[in-house]
């Protein structure tokens, strides 16, 4: 048995960590580990409810925007407060084009690497690569030309010994399998995609006014306002000129032309582009089905409100699906939450194997004594992340597309089923080959297909809504504190790109008292539990051949295929009193 | 031109003779030089060679990645992902583990001709270093071998700058920026949450081009980026002269788009380019979309700039209601010395809330010391983690 340490492990956020027992050319044990801790909701403490969401947010930047939502949820819940229908669309909108970016780039820049050969791609033929982009679609720029200068560049970039981001790949590992054509025309559009996402974030620039990290984001709906019909201020010769920046206002007519605009563009990418590569990808690796499914439960905050008020449907659904059961979804209850610190650097006053629910738990981090730095190893060591382990009902459930995926189609929306459905026939799948390795791609695929048609409806209902003279942004009859009640707590439960997350937030006299979150990352990366069960990315790792094990591309991909991000996983914590 | 420069990698990367220019031109234009510098920037860039690049993150939440990701016309992605060569960066590298890691060690003998260090996100020396670590070794550990070996380093972000919001008060990893990785040396702060890609594409132009660092202020920042107070360049600001202000979020005012002093801007009080170089290739920033400043790109700004909703205070104690009543549109004239003021009134606010951050810490560490006396639980790994989470308190 050989211990092999992947740290690193890079496209996954910052601090994750991996060891694998390897025997017989298998895993045959996995440890994920997150090794950073950054505390943020101690610095939350004794901070104004309205504005904690803004350094909420900063949990992740890559998923930008998904944790002010939950934050100003959270604290919604707690005030009883019933967002407008524009807020509602608007915060559909960001949410949506996020989950939409995350899933293509995730596509081409996280998970690219591990299926498509760089270096192999410099090989390939320019004009037998632009006849295969014919096939996919008519797409204009698919030329000899283009792919010539993608080939030139790539052959440069991933030389032996190359500087750069793309020197040092595990390129001619055995498990690589596409074509030299298939290899240049997916690298050609991981390209495009850097492109591609940056119009598409303009969107959260223009509505956020930031981007990362929107600012937009209010407790009681939005602070973008709809423009003003009329003069701006007031006229005659005192008033000082208003300069022109010449940008459009985000809620004005040219403003959602505009937003239009990039989403038919968007939409265009993902039909011509993303989805015929996802369906090349999946007919070379179809055997990758059948490889990393773990633990094959699955849970879903729901997300994309469908109306106002508390208890709302939601476009995505919530819901769980217990393993061996996908077609009966069960109800979510966020009081079945819990997580317990039994194998991560905290210490638990109710002790390390209480399953503390996120309201009430604490938990004080705690570096052990016989871990030495630098850390080579945590083979024994009973405690092994800053990941703490969250479990429904006492066991690990797995979040993300997939579960939303099974749980929607579960649920029988049409969309999602109609969508799933054609993409399995094309691929001679059924429903039965989606948890695994390849599903996780897939069920990326599907959403990003339906949620960038479903933006387009949300977009359409906003400008009913503002033609028709609704120019509701925000509720604020309760904004002064003084009109809280002094004691009041809430909770939300929703999901971003990469999982469900959980926000519970404690508020006395106006300021937060109380703040804990279970991130999507938290569910996936985490660590066993009191029972010994492993968390879903080391279940599923388990008995996956490596061809290499001193170059573990086939781990990378079961990693990658869970979208986890490290940053966002390992800061979670409640702190006891002890450590204010 | 020289083959493995800089030009020769953006005609690689499909670069055109205009493009280069017009790139040219907008680095001029973001380092505030007159157009004529375009054609010198474009010959200087010629024959500049590639450097390579070292991207640390500590405790990051990879914003700063992101803004980058999203740069456009000139694409700071195409900067570090080609122009420069960037060697180590977590979220980018194609490959993982000990091959990713394998340029940190080593680093003078693998760049002989030097190397450029980019630091993202805020470096925790509570616990030893613990709480956030590379490939096992401490980030703080790591960034500090990276920066000091550094031709230049860039401190991109503000938890980078001054530990950002792992440091904000109530912080219990002992985090900073990169002051706590470099004691002096060559190095530039971004500052901002994040910090704008535009800025970080011209401050390595500028330094590919003059081969010097850029004017800075004393806290390192660029003055060409952070030398004006966002108050002086909003477009808001006629509004602010002429007393028309949003009282609440969705008012009339705030449709008309006036002046969001009241609703708590900081933009009074915050020196950055924002409404100058914006987001989105320039599509908007904050106030153009609707919602004021939070002073992001101010030092420790979550805990001196907050809260976010609160008005700023008169800059004058004894005048309490000096700035509402200059407001009201007679008084124009008297609007500069508020905007003076308002400058003198942050310096002493950042102050008081430096001392107000001490005395807390000081507070802590004293708890932290009590503690150990009296180990909270029996359990052995605890108390020891207890004692090292002191001892690294007892260092400052």
């Amino acid at each position: 048995m050989v211990r092999t340490v992947i740290d690193p492990v890079t496209r996954a956020g910052s601090g994750l960590r991996v060891e694998l027992d390897v025997a017989g050319g298998a895993i045959s044990e996995a440890w994920v580990s997150g090794t950073m801790f950054r505390g943020l909701e101690a610095t939350l403490k004794g901070r104004d409810a309205r504005d904690a969401w803004l350094l909420a947010d900063r949990i992740c930047g890559t998923c930008s925007g998904v944790h002010a939502l939950a934050s100003v949820r959270a604290v919604e819940a707690s005030l009883g407060v019933t967002i407008p229908a524009n807020a509602r669309l608007i915060r559909n909108l960001l949410g949506g084009t996020l989950m939409v970016r995350d899933h293509v780039l995730g596509f081409y820049q996280t998970e690219g690497p591990n299926w498509v050969d760089l270096k192999a791609a410099a090989g390939a033929d320019a004009n037998a690569t632009a006849q295969l982009a014919k096939l996919q679609s008519d797409r204009a720029g698919s030329t000899p030309e283009a792919f010539k200068a993608v080939r030139d560049r790539l052959a440069v970039v991933t030389a032996d010994g190359a500087p750069g981001a793309m020197g040092r790949g595990w390129w001619g590992h055995p498990a690589y399998r596409l074509s030299p054509e298939q290899n240049l025309l997916l690298a050609a559009h991981h390209f495009e995609a850097l492109d591609w996402q940056r119009n598409l974030m303009r969107i959260h620039a223009l509505m956020g006014g930031k981007d990362p990290h929107p600012q937009t984001y209010l407790v009681g709906g939005m602070a973008v306002a709809a423009p003003w019909g009329g003069p701006k201020g007031q006229t005659g010769r005192d008033h000082p000129k208003v300069p022109d920046r010449n940008a459009p206002d985000a809620l004005s007519t040219e403003g959602l032309l505009l937003v239009e605009g990039i989403l038919a563009a968007t939409r265009s990418f993902i039909d011509q582009v993303y989805l015929p590569d996802v369906r090349v990808l999946a007919k070379v690796y179809g055997d990758w089905a059948a490889i990393g499914a773990g633990i094959g439960a699955y849970l879903s905050g729901g997300e994309f409100p469908v109306d106002t008020g508390e208890g709302a449907a939601r476009f995505l659904p919530a819901g769980r699906l217990q393993a061996g059961r996908l077609l009966s979804p069960q109800p979510v209850d966020a009081k079945a939450i819990g997580e317990t610190t039994v194998h991560a650097w905290y210490a638990n006053p109710n002790g390390d194997a209480a399953l503390d629910g996120p309201a009430t738990g604490g938990a004080t981090p705690v570096w052990p004594a016989n871990l030495s730095l630098p850390l080579t190893t945590l083979e024994g060591a009973a405690k092994y992340t800053w990941i703490k382990a969250p479990r429904y009902d006492g066991l690990p459930m797995e979040t993300g597309a997939l579960a939303r995926v099974l749980v929607a189609t579960a649920d029988g929306r049409q969309e999602i089923a109609a969508s799933l459905g054609a993409l399995l026939t094309d691929l001679g799948l059924t429903m039965e080959h989606l948890p695994g390795v390849l599903g996780r791609t897939l069920a990326r695929a599907v959403e990003a297909d339906v949620v960038s048609h479903q933006a387009a409806t949300w977009l359409a209902d906003l400008r009913t809504n503002l033609a028709a003279g609704d120019l509701a942004i925000a509720d604020v009859t309760w904004w002064d504190p003084s009109s809280w009640k002094a004691e009041t707590d809430g909770y939300s439960l929703g999901e971003g790109p990469r999982g469900t997350v959980g926000h519970w937030v404690g508020i006395r006299d106006g300021l937060i008292t109380s703040y804990q979150v279970v991130d999507g990352s938290t569910w996936n990366a985490s660590p066993r539990d009191d029972s010994g069960g492993r968390g879903p990315i080391e279940a599923a790792l388990v008995g996956v051949a490596l061809a290499d094990p001193a170059r573990p591309l086939e781990a990378l991909r079961v990693i990658h295929s869970f979208a986890p991000c490290g940053g966002c996983a390992s800061h979670v914590f409640r702190p006891t009193e002890s450590t204010r | 031109m020289r083959e493995d420069g800089v030009y020769a990698a953006m005609v690689r990367r499909g670069m055109t003779r205009r493009t280069f220019l017009r790139f040219s031109a907008a680095m001029a234009a973001a380092l505030s030089l007159p157009a004529a510098y375009g054609p010198r920037i474009a010959k200087a860039l010629e024959a500049a060679p590639r450097v390579p690049v070292i991207w640390i993150r500590g405790q990051a939440c990879g914003g700063n990645t992101e803004a980058l990701l999203r740069a456009a016309n000139p694409t700071a992605a195409n900067l570090l992902l080609e122009v420069l060569s960037l060697d180590y960066h977590e979220e980018l590298l194609a490959v993982a583990g000990a091959d990713a890691a394998s340029p940190l060690a080593g680093l003078a003998s693998r760049y002989p001709n030097g190397y450029y260090a980019v630091l993202e996100g805020s470096f925790p020396t509570g616990a030893a270093g613990a709480y956030c670590l590379i490939g096992g070794r401490p980030a703080v550990d790591v960034a500090r071998e990276v920066a000091t070996g550094a031709l230049l380093t860039l401190a991109v972000g503000s938890c980078a700058v001054d530990g950002g919001a792992p440091a904000a008060p109530g912080g219990i990893t002992e985090a900073g920026g990169i002051g706590k990785v470099l004691t002096g040396g060559n190095f530039i702060a971004l500052p901002g949450c994040p910090a704008n890609p535009s800025n970080l594409a011209a401050v390595i132009v500028h330094q590919l081009v003059a081969k010097e660092t850029m004017p800075t202020d004393l806290a390192h920042r660029p003055l060409a980026f952070y030398g004006n107070l966002i108050h002086n360049q909003c477009e808001r600001r006629p509004h602010f002269e002429f007393g028309e202000f949003a009282l609440e979020w969705g008012d009339q005012g705030a449709q008309r788009g006036w002046c969001l002093y009241k609703l708590g801007c900081k933009g009074p009080e915050t020196m950055a380019n924002c409404p100058d170089v914006r987001y989105g290739e320039k599509i908007s920033w904050n106030v153009s979309s609707g919602v004021g400043c939070i002073g992001c790109h101010s030092p420790s700004f979550w805990g001196a700039m907050g809260p976010a909703y609160r008005r700023l205070p008169s800059p004058l104690p004894f005048l309490p209601n000096l700035t509402t009543d200059l407001v009201g549109g007679a008084m124009v004239a008297g609007i500069g010395g508020v905007a003076v003021a308002h400058g003198v009134g942050m310096t002493i606010r950042f102050k008081r809330y430096k001392a107000q951050d001490r005395r807390a810490k000081a507070k802590a560490a004293a708890e932290a010391a009590s503690a150990t006396e009296t180990p909270p639980t029996a359990e052995p790994e605890a108390a020891a983690g207890t004692e090292t989470a002191a001892a690294g308190t007892g260092e400052r």
